[in-house]
């Protein structure tokens, strides 16, 4: 076993874990306000970061971009709540996921269509200074696990200690109760719609730097943080962010260290663990299974 | 037994109300519902039978791979629609069977029509052995662990070691088969034939599966598995056989697919497969076996209708193409069509 | 004393399709106690329901005069009606503070929220100790006491109450009555009352009304219909 690697992998993968940890986030957000996982979610992180790129285009200097960007998104989300999923809000669940891919199909290809496919560079506030282990974790890295952690703490004392929160998660665990509460579940949802499209543009302006922006940049990292997400657990944001270093982590060792076929097949590898996960622990690492006597 | 009210009660009046068929004696403009019925059958078939003869070579291609599609939808739905479990990954399966066709013929010439079996027993089997597993996850687990599936599908069939087999990136070409016995058909006219002739068999198999026993305990584990476990359904035997089944009819379709489409090739069965299956499943109406074969027309047209209206924005017209039909038909085609007959049958009374 | 404070005339509900209320006349007085008997799949659930908006209505409801059918059910909570439901309606991952805080969700004043949550906890000390608990994890007739408490966090002046006694013990059944008895009179909450234990709604209610298949049979003065031979035996059984 060569140590050292392994110490330079595990430091990787937690520099991509970063990345999984922010979507992830994101996902669990969302989850918590509508109950189910946004197919959409990566396009509309995708989008909100185009925005962020327009507007420096035209002269913004980068934090008056960045808090512009997730106003808008916030903006964006409520609205799309309201104008495409509000008129269906009684349709089965299965048709909502329809909807979902609708939204996706939409955002991705209008996104070509304003911005075209070429790759673009997006910069970054930290600078790219090697911070650890030579280069394997640069000050942008750590700038992004930095205000992942942030972003996690504010949830936590948003949901945990302010009424709002809790109406929020009375509306997505029992609508109709919450309703006999006097809580207005639609805008509840709304709400949650907004944050996970602000939450989501805060992850895509720090993920654009290390992937590059492109319409398609966003498909491919959606699937570790929907799995970082189910593997920590929906109901819990920290076991979310948890599970992105894991997930990042395990896909730069598996990758190195898993003789033959690691390089290959190290996707497949990575999801095949999370679903061992899973079969042993069905509601994730930290997710909290409701307990219910009836 | 204290569960049932709170349970009736949470999804009270937060679910629409499920819109049933009238009975069957119920009579719209004279006519009874189960003659309506037999009619709308009877009218299907003659169409099926007529349209290769009046459209072009292409168009025939087109709906041959739509009932492909729809025999695979088939299958997704008996094991979402009738068992009440989801599935990402079905495009793997389906990629099985693609698979083990061309193989077959590539490998031993072994002539197409004896692949279909032979990809129906090998899905069969490896859908009955992930459905043991899956056992254990439900809802958005099981939806990621069949994602998982997806995605790992195109990834191992373009996996190196494998290449003698599968033919790598590349994928495998097989030759399309012609009319046998001297027929006047053109090639794609005589896949078309058989494969309707094949089709129709799994859909008449498909209605009497869900009508029979079998079908009753499985409808019973998706409205509620407890209390199908406590009246002695072996609930994990059935969920996983399902799980089998379903497999084996969206292999077959692959195996189909792949004399259809006269190639294989790892990037024909990406998730992207696995998500258009589920668009024309549920487009079609989950749980509604007629609905399917919408579904497939659904799953192959609406792309190219898409791609008919603007081509630099063909994903966004695909996208509001199936908002629109969302809110057109929350439930589907089916559950459309049960909406206007319940509609007709109450203003005829 | 008897202004009336809700009032459906010709009330009509329908689930989808079906028709499940079949114009219903009803009544509650301000500072009363009106219970609502019949069979199982009479309509009692669905009543209440169509009161606090839960399904679609047809007909008149007034709410001190104002007419409120078809309004969304949070803006007829917000009126100040709170619906215990049947089947309690938990937010089972939340714990049973967070749950009393939930049904407090329309105020704003924060202190009396406070005062509020000790009084439930007064009224029933099972709460308190478990207070820090998901309440999921509770016994059924403890989701029951919830309930109830979530109700009266909104400092409603109408409770809905549908079947409360359902899966308690009789002497918790006793208890829970005279706490509703208390918070009549003292909190002046009208109350609408859905019971299966017939004889112990009609001792409690000044008012009753028996409906069957979504339709009234026969309403009076509780005194009355308790009194009546012909009604205990046909419709009530006991
Ligand atoms: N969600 C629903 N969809 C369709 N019909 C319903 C629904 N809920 C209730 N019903 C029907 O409405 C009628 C009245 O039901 P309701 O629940 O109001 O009865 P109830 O008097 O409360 O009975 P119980 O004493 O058993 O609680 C019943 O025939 C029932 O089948
Ligand atoms: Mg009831």
């Amino acid at each position: 076993m060569n140590w050292e690697l392994l110490l330079h992998q595990v430091l990787a993968g937690l520099a991509t874990g970063g990345i999984y940890a922010c979507i992830a986030l994101a996902v669990v957000m969302i989850y918590q306000a509508i109950d189910h996982l946004n197919f959409a979610q990566g396009e509309m992180a995708m989008f909100s970061t185009f925005i962020a790129w327009q507007l420096m285009n035209w002269g913004c200097p980068y934090w008056v971009a960045f808090v512009l960007t997730i106003a808008i998104s916030f903006v964006g989300g409520l609205a799309i709540e309201r104008i495409v999923f509000k008129p269906i809000h009684d349709a089965p669940i299965l048709s909502h996921i329809v909807v979902f891919i609708a939204l996706f199909s939409i955002l991705n290809s209008s996104a070509g269509w304003i911005w075209d496919y070429t790759i673009k560079d997006f910069p970054t506030p930290f600078g790219t200074r090697s911070l650890i282990g030579n280069g394997l974790i640069s000050a942008h890295d750590g700038g992004m696990i930095g205000v992942t952690l942030v972003l996690l703490a504010l949830l936590y004392l948003f949901f945990r200690h302010t009424r709002i929160g809790l109406a929020m998660r009375a509306a997505a665990a029992n609508p109709e109760s919450a309703r006999l509460a006097g809580i207005r579940v639609g805008w509840m949802v709304a709400l949650g719609w907004g944050m996970a499209a602000a939450i989501g543009a805060v992850a895509g302006m720090l993920i654009a730097p290390v992937v590059f922006l492109e319409p398609n940049m966003m498909i491919g990292i959606l699937l570790y943080g929907f799995a970082a997400a189910v593997v920590g657990g929906l109901t819990s944001p920290g076991g979310a962010v948890i599970g992105g270093f894991a997930v990042g982590v395990i896909e730069n060792v598996a990758g190195t260290f898993i003789p033959y076929f690691g390089r290959e097949l190290k996707l497949t590898i990575a999801l095949v663990l999370i679903v061992a996960v899973l079969l042993v622990k069905p509601s994730g690492l930290f997710g909290r299974s409701v307990v219910s006597r009836v | 037994m204290e569960a049932t009210p709170a349970a009736i009660e949470a999804t009270g009046a937060a679910t629409p109300s499920v819109v049933r068929l009238p009975p069957a004696q119920a009579v719209i403009g004279g006519i009874t519902l189960a003659r309506w019925r037999q009619l709308a059958i009877i009218a299907c078939v003659i169409v099926a039978l007529v349209i290769p003869f009046v459209v072009k070579n292409f168009f025939i291609f087109q709906l041959t791979l739509a009932l492909v599609y729809a025999l695979a939808i088939l299958g997704l739905n008996l094991l979402t629609g009738f068992n009440g479990q989801f599935s990402l990954g079905h495009s793997a399966f389906y990629a099985i069977g693609a698979y083990t066709a061309a193989i077959m013929m590539d490998h031993w010439d072994v002539a197409y029509y004896w692949t279909l079996p032979v990809a129906g027993v090998v899905c069969l089997i490896s859908g009955f052995l992930f459905g043991l597993p899956a056992l254990r996850l439900e809802g958005i687990y099981l939806a990621l662990a069949t994602f998982a599936l997806a995605i790992a599908a195109p990834q191992i069939l373009k996996f190196s070691p494998l290449e003698h087999w599968t033919g790598g990136v590349q994928g495998i070409v097989v030759i399309k088969p012609d009319a046998p016995f001297g027929l006047p058909l053109s090639s794609d006219q005589w896949i078309y034939f058989f494969t309707l002739a094949v089709a129709a068999v799994l859909y008449v198999c498909a209605v009497n599966l869900v009508n029979s026993r079998t079908g009753r305990a499985m409808k019973a584990i998706r409205d509620n598995a407890i209390a199908a476990g406590a009246m002695g359904v072996n609930v994990s035997l059935y969920k996983s056989l399902t799980f089998g089944v379903s497999a084996l009819y969206t292999g077959i379709a692959g195996a189909l697919g792949a004399v259809v489409a006269g190639f294989v090739a790892p990037d024909s069965f990406t998730f992207t497969l696995s998500i258009q299956l589920f668009v024309g499943l549920v487009v079609g109406g989950v749980g509604s076996i007629p609905g399917t074969l919408f579904g497939g027309l659904f799953a192959l047209f609406a792309p190219n209708v898409a791609e008919s209206v603007s081509k630099g924005l063909a994903g966004a017209v695909y996208g509001v193409i199936l908002i629109l039909v969302i809110y057109v038909m929350p439930s589907g085609a089916a559950g459309l069509v049960r909406l206007i007959v319940s509609k007709l049958a109450r203003s005829a009374r | 004393m008897s202004a009336t404070l809700l009032e459906a005339k010709g009330l009509c509900a329908y689930y989808g399709a079906t028709q499940a209320l079949f114009g219903l006349d009803l009544a509650v007085e301000a500072g009363g106690i009106t219970t609502l008997l019949g069979a199982n799949g009479a309509g009692k659930t669905t009543a209440l329901r169509a009161l606090s908006g839960m399904v679609r209505v047809a007909g008149e409801i007034r709410f001190d005069g104002r007419p409120i059918a078809g309004r969304p059910v949070e803006q007829i909570v917000r009126l100040g009606i709170a619906h215990v439901p049947q089947g309690r309606g938990t937010f089972v991952r939340q714990t049973v503070e967070e749950n009393l805080q939930i049904g407090a969700m329309t105020r704003h004043d924060h202190t009396e929220i406070a005062t509020d949550i000790d009084r439930v906890y007064g009224y029933f000390p099972r709460l308190r100790e478990r207070r820090r608990q998901q309440a999921g994890t509770l016994s059924g007739g403890e989701q029951q006491m919830l309930a109830v408490g979530r109700a009266m966090m909104l400092r409603p002046r109408l409770m809905l109450l549908d079947e409360p006694s359902f899966g308690l013990a009789p002497l918790i059944v006793q208890e829970l009555f005279d706490i509703l008895r208390a918070l009549n009179r003292e909190a002046n909450v009208s109350i609408l009352l859905v019971e299966q234990n017939a004889s112990l709604a009609l001792d409690l209610a000044d008012h009753a009304y028996l409906i069957e298949t979504g339709r009234l049979v026969i309403k009076g003065p509780s005194r009355d219909i308790r009194d009546d031979e012909t009604v205990r035996r046909s419709y009530l059984g006991y």
